[in-house]
């Protein structure tokens, strides 16, 4: 048992609408949907076209830049649509779905005996190679690559984030089976991190550290910077806590379960609690009935902090563990600045929030403000566990210095590691898409 | 509420680029934030985001100035022998056209600016226009306020890019223009009694300043009480360290300024001043230093500016420490003239970026050396 590592920095955002724990088995939706949004640095190439029939595990298209990666459907029935945006961008592939699924027969491995070589070959074809994501970059791993480790976090410290000891509760078979897979993909160590306020999950084959703080601490990201931190060249892999369970299945039954148990969160939902879907359900399959009244809301595949607005008409995403619908903020405040503003969150002490530390706050969508350059100082390492400035980094990223960035820790950092850092910025700047517009140009600049 | 909401969305086409009058399009948006926070939401990353923005934390530094500019109205007129409220409105009579003119002067200057560069009007020069009549002696010609205003706006803070670019800290690149432009105006001894005959004030006695009598005699003719408490003579804002220090309470409640700037100032300034005191270059005791003249002010509002102060945690214990003991040594071993804060925040303003960039380099390198204690 290695020793608890405790992280003094970051901030535990109380919001109103956290998860009562009971789980509803939804029905299969009518349509579901795969968004290459929801996968950085793919283009995608159709491999079906509307009218085909698919099976759960059936290819629907592969990215043009590494063509054995494989982007399968999570359920079965036929392609009904290919949502396409500005310049003809591909923004989802949808799905009618049958009233049961089929599934494509993968033919079982034994983890064991099997080379590394049948195993990778296995998970591009079922398309859950995407499982795997890869350090630096938060992009899907390279099958040609061999990671120094592999890190899992099996907690979510975001706002209202699903509680995996309660998701994952009957999944133990398919975990443990998931970490023999990614004991097999690597030469080094399988890292899994839990909360050290939980209890110890037991796996064979993994290295177990416990983390003790606020968010982020269960961002992998800040666990690999205190367990092995990544330096130039070389390349970790990380892996959704569920979506290891995901990969066990395959290994279990030969089926591509896409199967989750999902938060439903948010103060613009009026029962939040657990459903079981299946990825890419679309949202009203699972929020209908379930919506506060006259409900402004955005809908948000994720957490309010990192997730991505889908819109009401969108679809749950592919790697979701959390749904979030929170009120939009698109209104005026009168000199808002100038008031208590009780209601409202902030760190800073020039608002109230500090005389509620127990409150639990109803945020809306509202930037509160507009944007400016960097003035304030000395605030966002608060916000930010890891020997990295922050604010120096964004700037070199801002100027496009591709040293200073290799130099400021850019290979230890995505958008998610952020999130709170411009979620206190006073000047409003989107940090999150600075991050990855200086990852889409070190990988430009790297190739 | 609502019919100045509409009178707003009445006149905001005419204002948008486009419109008949777009080229006033930051002006307007000016005005509109300030009446209204915009219904601007949040496009990517953070769904949520924290309420505290720019204006807040400029109109809190504001604020934290007030008990200073309060006493330091009082202050004046009790130097023209007048008493309670009377010595009070004196004051506020004698100040309020110099905030008045840095206001004008500035926010005119920042909304050209913006205008021609197309940006939003930044809040910054709500704290800097200020500051400058604070730390003007009280009876500084209107025109000069406005030519050092405008000076620190121009070449201290545009023309390298506005709020949150610039090197020096606009208030107190307005002073030092002052000062040094006109030097035969602003020393002597009358410019820090004001002359003007109103509500029956009378000649004030005029002396030196408690700083330089400290420089010239080795003693002052007030007691430490009264320089903590600010009834001596001196700029508008420097005066009551009282007043300062119930600012830096603000400041630091509400962790807006960092207290590691401002401590640091204190503790350089405490131990310079404790070194010549060790030498024998005064006879009064060390901390006198901490209480007379624009340390304290210069320490709680000025060294402690985000933008050209150290931006990394290490850098601002070195340079709040640097700032405060260069401030003592300039007023030691210059003869020419009694004050080094503001010179001592100017330096270390330009030197701020060179102690960030050892630090950052000492972080560079613990990274870079990982890979080799891993191998």
């Amino acid at each position: 048992m290695s020793k608890t590592i405790k992280l003094c920095k970051g901030l535990d955002i109380q919001l109103q609408g956290a998860a009562e724990k009971k789980t509803t088995v939804l029905p299969l939706a009518s349509t579901y949907a795969v968004s290459p949004l929801d996968f950085q640095g793919v283009t995608p190439k159709m491999l079906v076209k509307v009218g085909d029939a698919v099976k759960a595990g059936t290819p629907l298209f592969f990215n043009k830049n590494n063509a054995s990666v494989l982007f399968t459907s999570p359920v079965s029935g036929t392609v009904a649509a290919v949502v396409r945006g500005e310049k003809r961008r591909i923004l989802a592939v949808e799905i009618a779905a049958d009233s049961t699924i089929a599934y494509e027969e993968f033919a079982t491995l034994d983890v064991k005996s099997a080379t590394r070589d049948q195993i990778v070959e296995l998970l591009l074809k079922s398309g859950l190679w995407t499982l795997l994501v890869q350090r630096p970059y938060g992009i899907i791993a390279n099958p040609a690559d061999m990671p120094k480790s592999i890190f899992v976090s099996a907690f979510d410290s975001a706002p209202l984030a699903p509680d995996y000891g309660y998701t994952l509760a009957e999944d133990k078979e398919a975990l443990q089976k998931g970490f023999e897979v990614l004991g097999r993909l690597t030469d080094g160590k399988v890292h899994l991190s839990y909360n050290a306020e939980a209890a110890a999950p037991e796996f064979a084959g993994v290295e177990l550290h416990a983390f003790k703080g606020k968010h982020p601490a269960g961002n992998v990201g800040v666990q690999i910077h205190h367990i092995d931190p990544i330096n130039k060249g070389e390349k970790v892999w990380t892996v959704g806590y569920a979506d290891v369970a995901i990969l066990g299945r395959l290994f279990l039954t030969g089926k591509v379960d896409m199967t989750r148990t999902i938060a439903v969160t948010g103060s613009q939902v009026a029962a939040p609690a657990y459903v079981k879907v299946v990825a890419g359900a679309k949202l009203d399959s699972i929020l209908a009935g379930n919506l506060v009244e006259n409900a402004h809301a955005r809908y948000i595949s994720g957490n309010a902090l990192t997730g991505r607005n889908v819109g009401a008409e969108g679809y749950l995403g592919y790697y979701a563990n959390q749904l979030t619908v929170i009120p939009e903020g698109d209104d005026y405040e009168f000199m808002g600045w100038a008031m208590p503003r009780f209601n409202k969150f902030s760190v800073s002490r020039a608002y109230f929030s500090w005389l509620f530390p127990n409150r639990k706050y109803n945020l809306d969508t509202n930037t509160n403000g507009e944007e400016r350059a960097f003035v304030v100082t000395g605030l966002y390492e608060k916000y930010l566990p890891m020997d990295i400035y922050p604010m120096h980094l964004l700037k070199a990223i801002m100027a496009g210095d591709l040293d200073k960035m290799e130099a400021l820790g850019i290979y230890e950092v995505v958008e998610e590691d952020f999130a709170l850092c411009e979620f206190v910025d006073p000047s409003k700047i989107d940090m999150q898409q600075v991050i990855r517009n200086g990852i889409n140009l070190m990988i430009k600049e790297g190739e | 509420m609502k019919a100045l909401r509409k009178l707003v969305d009445n006149l905001k086409p005419t204002f948008t680029r486009g419109g008949k009058l777009g080229f006033l399009a930051s002006t307007f948006g000016a005005f509109e934030t300030f009446l209204f926070v915009p219904n601007h939401t949040t496009k990517s990353g953070a769904h949520i985001r924290d309420c505290n923005d720019m204006k807040r934390t400029m109109i809190v530094v504001v604020l934290a100035l007030l008990p200073a500019m309060l006493f330091g109205c009082y202050n004046t007129g009790l130097q023209v022998n007048l008493e309670g409220w009377t010595a009070f409105f004196y004051g506020l009579v004698r100040f309020l056209p110099m905030l008045a003119t840095s206001y004008i002067v500035g926010l005119a200057i920042e909304f050209v600016a913006a205008q021609l560069r197309g940006h939003e009007v930044n809040e910054g020069f709500l704290v800097s226009g200020f500051i400058i009549p604070l730390v003007m002696p009280v009876s500084t010609p209107l025109w000069m306020v406005a030519m050092g205003t405008a000076f620190a706006v121009i070449f201290g803070k545009e023309v390298f890019g506005g709020t949150g670019m610039n090197v020096f800290n606009p208030a107190v690149l307005a002073r030092a223009f002052v000062f040094f432009a006109y030097t035969p105006q602003m020393s002597g001894e009358t410019v820090w009694y004001s002359t003007w005959k109103m509500f029956g004030a009378t000649d004030a006695t005029t002396g030196a300043t408690a700083l330089e009598q400290l420089a010239t005699n080795g003693s002052m003719q007030w007691s430490a009480l009264d320089a903590f408490l600010g009834f001596i003579p001196g700029s508008f804002g420097e005066t009551s360290t009282l007043a300062i220090l119930i600012g830096a309470a603000i400041l630091l409640f509400t962790g807006i300024a960092s207290w590691k700037t401002m401590v640091s100032v204190f503790a350089g300034g405490a131990v310079m001043a404790y070194f010549f005191s060790l030498l024998g270059c005064f006879e009064f005791p060390a901390y006198y230093h901490l209480l007379v003249g624009g340390f304290a002010f210069g320490a709680v509002f000025m060294a402690t500016d985000p933008v050209t102060s150290a931006q990394t945690s290490t850098g601002k214990y070195i340079v709040g420490f640097l700032t405060g003991a260069i401030a003592i040594l300039i007023r030691q071993v210059n003869p020419a003239y009694p004050e080094g804060m503001m010179l001592s925040i100017l330096f270390m303003n330009a030197l701020a970026p060179l102690v960030d960039y050892f630090v950052v380099e000492a972080n560079i390198r613990r990274r870079a050396n990982r890979v080799k204690t891993v191998k």
